[in-house]
């Protein structure tokens, strides 16, 4: 086959996907109803959430587990600029990246103090700090009402885009566009964005300085890398995605609560990047997809599917998802550790690892 | 003054409990290298299984006292909670040996989440009371109230403790422990068989974990299948502490860290002047956490680790 | 007239009651292979581990091409212009060959994540530019027939010259190799031998630990000796070979 011809192949793929991606909203809507799109852009948001957790778990292999806190911060931030609450309504683009910018401050904040900590450590301090900022979110409505408490902040604004709001629908060339398919496009160009932005993080300097950091931080070190840094860049450009995630969350669903924000949440975010392929982008996109639209699709069938079964609700679904999603992460790491689909490199490093174990053993 | 002697009683009781949750952690850690964390889950286990055997027995008009229905309780619970114990090592842990640290971490992760929500469907996602069979006559000890039943708490506590000391010590099986802590393979050389120790230290554990459990029940008067996450998280914070895989260290920061909580609780609204209240208690045990880790990750009692650029 | 490149004076490293390094002073020139020998555990690694910063000594000077670099952080040290190599090779090994070459570039290169996300010109030049000086290293130290090999499949005698061809990469002024005949038979010593002289005779200094003192005295200029932790000779290799001190230490006090 000639250049000019794998090229053009190519070229159709990529022109079919675009095409099936911008109809999407319509197919989905038509066939599964609106409530179904609000669950892909939901996914979107995940993908995004996930892909800048997978920076600094996948690529520079610190383990964070409380990397919903970042979420949070950005979703905050812009509750707080763009609502009722403190009567601003600044735009969008002034509270996102202001948000981001907040986060990425306590990405910083986060990672300065844990530079020495590796492993089981780092994933409990991270924790740690996930928690504490869902207890100041919770609890910073006294005596100073800055987060309102458990019960959040509601009314938050929809983004404006040059005079359209993506909070009502749009008509325009004779179709109708409702907010969910709006925010759909929204959120496809951002994680499109997010997708490329990782893609060349990986393939540059810093993505090799951080591969080797992970295989070996003192011989890192020995080759001029300064490991400090990297490690920051890491935590920061993380929080940053999160960040720009939270404040499009705070904006699409208008009301942010601490729940939203838990340690089941950074546990699943990482269960995303886990099983789907750690460090490997199309893997974290999967495991994002299988791990927001499976609990989904779970939940319309486990009520229905136990009445036929048994004739009544033994478990009740939030109850069965939960149990599954547990189950699921250690059958996955006890049959396929390196995820749904890792990068071939990570494939063979677990082969390796087990390789050397049974040797050892 | 008074607040302070009643906060210091509190903290004990607190962190005796703490420090038995906490020798399950070291142990683990000192012997794999590993955070257990499905060791909250088998405390969680213990208190509800105690529980659901005492209702058992009341609801069935057996009609004994109540301290003798705790342990029957635990007669009940311990057993099983080792045997949990056991299964979890060899299902998360084991198999996954060789592989790199983030494996072994998120079967742990997914363990906790399944015996969580197996709790729920056992017992439900309401908080359990304790069945009223204990008698709570309150001691007065420098104008500070404890009851009885704390001061058992504490006793035992300490009698455990002491029990698992000596058992490293003096005995074969101590010894292996200690030997396979330092150097597994050359242990197993020596004729240890390096499985079943570490199996031992997780049914011990597990063990010391159910025991634990019920305490927390009945110091609380209450179970619930989220209660081992909260104090599995502490208890770590105090072996940590006390210096992981120390033995005595998990003793020490368990102690230490029941009594700084306890303070921090009660005088925090002074100490901020009104602007954090005890609804802040959690965050103690997690500064301490993140405090220690950064600044010396030994530990209280532990080694000095290599200085390194 | 020699210039001085190195120069330590009094370095003290003490590991809680162990005391590894005692007073230890050397000076090396430049352009010279400059050995360090010494019995087990006298302390060489360790005062390895000192001059490229990954252990911070307790007391002492240490200047380096008129730069300070005492309890300098290693990337510092290898700004400076000093690289090493390790005694049990330390390669990134699930990498390729090529990939492990780049990544000494690092320190040389400065496209950081807005440059990489960018990916202007000025960056695509520059990952040319390390790719390129890359494989020329890879060929200098001849192994650019596997430059896509993952690094842990290669022969234990190419993975030595790759962690060369990698210290190489960040255009040392002084190369600090640990133990690199370690393990090797004599063939691929003589050819480990030629590469050292080529590398000096391209103008970088070497810095050499190694066991097998017949090879030493043959390569080296100028040797150290240590034993427990303390300077014992230095001086050219006729001397040092002589020094009844350092015959005391290899192989105990003389009977009568």
């Amino acid at each position: 086959m000639t250049m000019a011809t794998t090229t053009r192949k190519k070229l159709s793929w990529f022109l079919l996907c675009a095409v099936l991606l911008a109809v999407l909203p319509f197919m989905v809507g038509h066939v599964l109803g609106n409530s179904w799109v609000r669950i892909v852009d939901f996914t979107l948001l995940y993908i995004m959430l996930a892909l800048g957790l997978n920076i600094v778990v996948g690529f520079a292999g610190l383990l964070d587990m409380g990397f919903i806190a970042f979420y949070a911060v950005g979703a905050y931030t812009y509750a707080l600029l763009s609502s009722p609450h403190f009567g601003l309504h600044l735009p969008f683009y002034v509270s996102i990246p202001l948000g981001a910018i907040f986060a990425a401050c306590f990405g910083l904040m986060l990672g300065t103090p844990v530079l020495r900590l590796k492993g089981d450590y780092l994933a409990i301090v991270t924790l740690g700090f996930g928690e504490i900022i869902r207890i100041f979110m919770n609890n910073l409505n006294a005596p100073v009402n800055i987060t309102n408490g458990p019960q959040g902040i509601n009314l938050i604004d929809p983004i404006q885009i040059g005079g359209v709001s993506l909070g009502e629908s749009l008509h325009v060339l004779g179709l109708t566009f409702p907010s969910v398919y709006l925010y759909y496009y929204l959120f496809l160009v951002l994680s499109v964005l997010v997708v490329i932005m990782g893609m060349r993080l990986q393939h540059s300097r810093i993505g090799r300085a951080w591969v080797a950091l992970r295989e070996d931080d003192i011989a890192a070190a020995s080759m001029g890398i300064n490991i400090r840094n990297i490690k920051l860049l890491a935590f920061a450009l993380g929080a940053l995605s999160g960040g720009v995630a939270g404040g499009l969350f705070a904006s699409f669903q208008g009301f942010v609560s601490p729940e939203s924000f838990g340690l089941m949440e950074s546990i699943m975010i990482l269960a995303m990047v886990v099983l789907g392929g750690m460090g490997h982008i199309p893997g974290v996109v999967l495991g994002a997809i299988v791990l927001t639209i499976a609990p989904e699709i779970l939940r319309d069938v486990i009520g229905p599917l136990q009445m036929e079964t048994f004739g009544r609700m033994i478990v009740d679904p939030e109850n069965a998802r939960q149990l599954l999603f547990g189950l699921a992460l250690v059958v996955m790491m006890l049959v396929r550790p390196a995820g749904m689909w890792p990068s071939r490199r990570r494939a063979a490093e677990f082969t390796d690892a087990k390789r050397d174990a049974a040797q050892k053993g | 003054m008074d607040i302070f002697v009643q906060q210091i009683l509190n903290g004990l009781v607190l962190g005796s409990i703490y420090a038995l949750i906490a020798l399950g952690y070291t142990m683990v850690y000192g012997i794999m290298g590993l955070i257990n964390f499905a060791h909250g889950e088998v405390v969680m286990f213990g208190a509800m299984v105690t529980i659901s055997v005492i209702n058992g027995l009341v609801g069935a008009g057996v009609s004994l006292p109540g301290p003798v229905l705790v342990v029957i309780g635990l007669l009940v619970a311990v057993p099983a909670c080792m045997l949990l114990g056991y299964t979890i090592e060899r299902i998360a842990y084991r198999p996954l040996r060789g592989a790199p640290r983030l494996a072994p971490l998120i079967t742990a992760i997914g363990l906790s989440i399944v015996l969580q929500q197996t709790a729920i469907l056992i017992w439900g996602r309401n908080y359990i009371p304790f069945p009223p069979i204990l008698n709570h006559d309150v001691l007065n000890i420098f104008g500070a109230s404890i009851t009885k039943l704390q001061v058992v708490i504490i006793v035992m506590c300490q009698v455990i403790m002491i029990g698992l000391l000596l058992m490293v010590e003096k005995t074969r099986l101590g010894r292996a422990m200690r030997a396979t802590s330092q150097n597994p393979a050359v242990a197993g050389l020596m004729g240890v068989n390096v499985n079943n120790i570490i199996s031992a230290t997780f049914v011990l554990g597990s063990g010391l974990g159910a025991i634990a459990g019920v305490m927390v029940a009945t110091n609380y008067d209450q179970a619930h299948y989220y209660m081992g996450y909260m104090i599995g998280m502490k208890a770590f914070t105090a072996a940590v502490l006390g210096g992981i895989g120390n033995l005595g260290g998990a003793v020490a920061g368990g102690l230490l860290l029941g009594i700084i909580e306890s303070l921090g609780a009660g005088y925090i609204g002074d100490l901020t002047g009104g602007f954090l209240g005890s609804n802040y208690q959690d965050i103690f045990a997690f500064m301490v956490l993140i405090l220690v880790l950064i600044f010396r990750p030994s530990g209280l009692l532990g080694e000095k680790m290599a200085d390194r650029a | 007239m020699a210039q001085t490149l190195l120069k330590i004076e009094g370095i003290n490293k003490r590991f809680g009651g162990l005391h590894a390094l005692s007073n230890v002073g050397l000076s090396i020139n430049q352009g010279e292979i400059y050995g360090l020998i010494g019995p087990n555990g006298a302390g060489k690694t360790t005062l390895f581990n000192v001059l490229t910063g990954l252990y911070m000594p307790d007391e002492g000077t240490f200047v380096f091409d008129g730069q300070n670099l005492f309890r300098s952080k290693p990337h510092k040290v290898v700004a400076a212009g000093i690289a090493r190599t390790f005694q049990n090779i330390r390669l990134f090994g699930e990498m390729s060959v090529l990939e492990n070459v780049m990544v000494g570039r690092h320190i040389r290169s400065h496209a950081g994540a807005l440059g990489a996300v960018l990916r202007g010109p000025g960056t695509r030049a520059e990952e040319r530019a390390i790719r390129e000086k890359s494989l020329e290293l890879l060929d200098y130290v001849g192994i650019s027939d596997v430059a896509d090999e993952r690094a842990r499949n290669l022969s234990y005698g190419h993975q030595r010259r790759l962690e060369i061809a990698r210290s190489l990469a960040t255009e040392p002024k002084l190369l600090a190799l640990d133990e690199p005949a370690a393990g090797m038979n004599p063939r691929e010593t003589e050819d480990l031998k030629t590469l050292m002289s080529k590398v000096r005779d391209g103008g970088v200094t070497i810095l050499l630990i190694e066991h097998d003192v017949k090879l030493m005295m043959g390569l080296c200029d100028r040797i150290a000796v240590l034993d427990y932790g303390k300077k014992i000779a230095e001086g050219v290799p006729e001397e040092v070979r002589k020094n009844p001190k350092v015959i005391e230490a290899y192989l105990g006090v003389a009977h009568e």
